[in-house]
């Protein structure tokens, strides 16, 4: 599996509270949720992002509630994969359980920009950067986490 | 090598005689918790799925908290979605206005967790039962739907973080303190994927009611849980509670730790956490003036009858600052009742505090005290992420109950000893 997209670059300490504020928790609507998506940050992602596209972060990314409306927000945004330096283990198996890929990378990290143009393969962990024509090794997934992911959730994967 | 506390429970609830960190794991679960944001999520996919039955209707409990009494239609709506889906399986630990509480204060108080136990709940705080002895760890509401189902969810071992509590804590520090001073120590990512384990001899001098404060944090350092060694106080409390059986797990002696800290509680400080990130924590010697409008007593962190009585002793016979709004929160109908037996409303109503029914409510900038553009608040709540309690420009202070209280006298954040 492989996602290729333009990229969306954010900090440290993305929260959950600024990837779907609180304020709109009263629904289920996936659609509705990724209409609010980053706003408290960044007012205009939902407006220029579009789908495929990936986004990275530094550390700690998705920290704090464990809502999973977060990464269907990112998903239903049109997000394929999140690359970040580390992510807040909530965020990082609700993401696995809703099959958004997620990937770990220092590396990647520091050195994609907003706006690159980059793939990842999810069987290797390769990240490659189109624009500036760069790898980086990221950590693939354990053969228990790629099961969850290929058959797109947790629970289909049950069945 | 040996077993940390947590990777005993999880070995045990795996059926292995051993794990390790890392180790990828299927587990049994004692309870299945969520919400009334995460169940509708959760409810939605067991429905999409095609799940016709929960696996022990006695192990799957909700409660509505976090936007109750329903603040709108939508919320409404939620609730319905989650009273219908408890009905439907006979779920009989539903919790709603009336007899509900934030889930937090409100399992233990029921006795619905004990020592030992393996929980999940879609709800980060969820830690919270940590102070128990129990494992218990914040999960998505797809995690919280398989485990309605299967009864089990899938971990990684974590390794862990020992602290080692000694001493004792001086008058008007709380454990709150204790625990902001821990993340602003290690960070908001310093327990990143792992235990925080809390032991030692200083722990005797905590009360139960102490620890669930602490562990309730353990999140906003990033911890999968945090946990503390099981003693009297901790075995007094379940068995006035609960009459499930428990087992009591001990970390091995030679268990491995990444880190190993001393906290001399002696030495803690009042300590309040700054915007935007529970990690800003700082002492009364670092900071000027600081003026507020709000003040919020109350959530799973501080909304228990200790931190009532605390911040009331504060409030006896003395004013909130014009112009400062303080609402005091009493975490489930039971504290709320105490604090009615005690005279504890009638302190806050002279003192010109608001008296609310137990809900989040402010704490996730929900209902009952979301604040304007500019606006600064003193909480006793657990998170000051932008927005968190209302408009993306607006401020929270993280601090004891004390603390909140003595600002709401003051109208700019203070310590006690500022009012006493
Ligand atoms: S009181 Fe606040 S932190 Fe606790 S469960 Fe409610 S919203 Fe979450």
């Amino acid at each position: 599996m492989k996602a290729l997209g333009k990229v969306h670059k954010y900090g440290d300490n993305v929260d959950t509270d600024v990837i779907i504020p609180a304020r709109y928790l009263n629904t289920t609507d996936h659609k509705e949720l990724a209409a609010h998506c980053m706003e408290d940050i960044d007012l205009d992602f939902i407006n220029k992002v579009k789908d495929g596209d990936i986004m990275v972060a530094e550390a700690n990314f998705g920290c704090g509630s464990s809502r999973e409306h977060a990464p269907i927000a990112l998903k239903e945004s049109g997000i394929s994969c999140v690359i970040a330096k580390t992510f807040a283990r909530i965020f990082y198996r609700n993401s696995i359980n809703i099959g958004l890929p997620i990937i770990e990378c220092a590396e990647a990290s520091e050195k994609i920009e907003s706006g690159d143009e980059v793939e990842i393969d999810f069987d290797t962990g390769l990240i490659t950067n189109k624009t500036k024509n760069e790898t980086y090794q990221g950590q693939p997934f354990p053969e228990f986490l790629i099961n969850i992911i290929n058959q797109n959730g947790l629970l289909n994967s049950l069945k | 090598m040996g077993m940390t506390m947590t990777q005993k429970i999880l070995a045990a609830h795996a059926g292995l005689e051993k794990v390790e960190a890392g180790q990828l794991i299927m587990a049994n679960l004692d309870l299945v918790l969520g919400n009334d944001v995460t169940s509708p999520v959760a409810i939605n996919e067991f429905n999409k799925a095609g799940f016709d039955s929960v696996f022990d209707k006695k192990k799957v409990t909700m409660v509505m908290d976090h936007f109750t009494p329903n603040k709108d239609i939508k919320a409404a709506t939620q609730c319905k979605q989650c009273r219908d889906f408890c009905g439907h399986y006979d779920i009989e630990n539903y919790f709603d206005v009336g007899d509900m509480g934030v889930e937090h204060a409100l399992l233990p108080e029921k006795g619905l967790v004990v020592t030992g136990d393996l929980v999940i709940g879609a709800d980060s705080h969820t830690c919270t039962y940590g102070a128990l002895g129990a494992f218990s760890t914040g999960v998505g509401s797809t995690d919280m739907c398989a485990g309605m189902a299967t009864g089990k969810a899938w971990f990684k071992v974590p390794s862990a973080l020992k602290f080692n509590l000694t001493g004792k804590l001086n008058k008007y520090v709380s454990s709150k303190d204790v625990i902001l001073h821990i993340i602003g120590m290690i960070g908001v990512d310093g327990a990143l994927y792992k235990s925080m384990e809390f032991s030692g001899d200083g722990l005797k001098n905590l009360t139960v009611e102490d620890r669930l404060c602490m562990a309730n944090m353990a999140i906003e350092a990033g911890g999968k849980n945090g946990i503390f060694a099981v003693d009297e106080k901790t075995i007094e409390f379940i068995e006035a509670r609960s009459n499930k059986p428990y087992t009591i797990y001990e970390a091995d002696e030679d268990a491995e730790y990444d880190e190993v800290y001393n906290i001399d509680l002696s030495k803690i400080k009042p300590t309040v956490a700054f915007p935007h990130l529970p990690e800003n924590a700082k002492t009364f010697d670092e900071f000027g003036e600081i003026k507020i409008d709000q003040v919020v007593i109350g959530s799973c962190t501080n909304g228990r009858i200790e931190d009532l009585r605390a911040a009331s002793e504060i409030f006896k016979d003395k004013k909130v600052a014009n112009g400062v709004r303080c609402i005091v929160i009493p975490a489930t109908q039971k504290i709320w009742t105490q604090a009615m037996d005690e005279g504890l409303f009638k302190i806050f109503m002279n003192a010109g505090c608001a008296v609310s029914t137990p809900t989040c409510g402010p704490c996730l900038g929900g209902h009952m005290g979301i604040l304007a553009k500019g606006e600064r608040a003193v909480a006793t709540t657990n998170r000051n992420f932008v927005g968190r309690m209302g408009h993306p420009e607006s401020e929270v202070y993280l601090a004891s109950p004390v603390v909140a209280a003595a600002s709401a006298i003051t109208g700019k954040i203070s310590q006690p000893s500022e009012v006493m």
